[in-house]
């Protein structure tokens, strides 16, 4: 298996608050990351394509395609954002934990993938929210 | 069980096709795509698997995979230019899927080992792009 990663940046800020548990439970929960005025973080976001290398190109596909694709869809909706208010996937009662991110992310990166991107496959990919903690989806 | 070693090389390439516009050689290739070619910081990740051997507790030696990836990889490739001076890249484009292929090619048949085989092979470009290559 021949897989391409491209790597990038965007800094959002949000508030692990859950509306199912008491403030109480809240606080015990996520600590710091309750406070109602919500924090930030720079975001890394790894995205990992695989596929046959074409024999002419030599490339599993554009990078510059990929970042096209990855900027409408997912950077500009995050970069410089409140998730809570502005990504209306955490409008509900979806926590923007690392966890639920990562998913919210693959879900946009999947919605136009096979039209833009026929016979490669989002392979994987990783968001770290700081240099110690990060969060994998693999396409299993 | 999995044991990895980090390995650094400085190679210069160019990629350009001439059988494509210069359009379809910017988006594919990006600054890449210049005759005159350019340099990477390459960073090279070899992944083994294995069990580790009852008596020395080792998959394999680390210093001797060392030397196996410096023998086969990075002699050649290292503060070379890769489309003039290491075959088959007088013939095909060094892009970074065609180069991390090379290099598997080259590493899988000295590490056919008693207890161990190569797993995986990773190559960063850059801090933001990198690719990896399995069977």
């Amino acid at each position: 298996m021949t897989a391409l990663t491209r790597r990038y940046k965007f800094a959002s800020s949000h508030r692990l608050h859950s509306p199912k548990l008491s403030d109480e439970e809240n606080s015990k929960t996520y600590g710091k990351c309750n406070n109602p005025w919500g924090h930030g973080h720079d975001y890394i976001l790894e995205v990992t394509v695989s596929g046959p290398v074409n024999p002419e190109t030599g490339r599993v596909l554009s990078p510059a395609r990929l970042d096209n694709y990855v900027r409408e869809n997912v950077l500009e909706a995050f970069d410089h954002r409140d998730m809570n208010r502005d990504i209306p996937a955490f409008r509900a009662d979806c926590v923007p934990t690392a966890e639920n991110i990562a998913i919210v992310i693959r879900n946009m990166l999947e919605r136009d993938w096979r039209e833009r991107f026929d016979g490669a496959v989002l392979e994987r990919i990783r968001i770290l929210e700081t240099r110690r903690n990060s969060v994998e989806l693999r396409n299993e | 069980m999995y044991i990895t070693r980090k390995v650094e090389f400085s190679a210069s390439h160019s990629c350009y096709n001439p059988r494509l516009s210069e359009a379809e050689n910017r988006a594919l290739y990006g600054e890449a795509a210049d005759s005159h070619g350019h340099g990477h910081n390459y960073v090279l990740e070899v992944t083994l698997e294995g069990e580790p051997d009852p008596v020395t507790g080792m998959v394999f030696d680390l210093k001797r995979l060392k030397d196996v990836i410096n023998k086969e990889v990075v002699e050649p490739m290292d503060h070379r230019f890769l489309n003039r001076e290491v075959p088959p890249f007088d013939a095909v484009l060094p892009t970074p899927e065609n180069l991390v292929r090379e290099i598997w090619r080259r590493l899988e048949p000295p590490l056919r080992l008693p207890n161990a085989h190569l797993s995986g092979v990773r190559l960063y470009e850059t801090e933001d792009l990198f690719v990896e290559y399995s069977e």
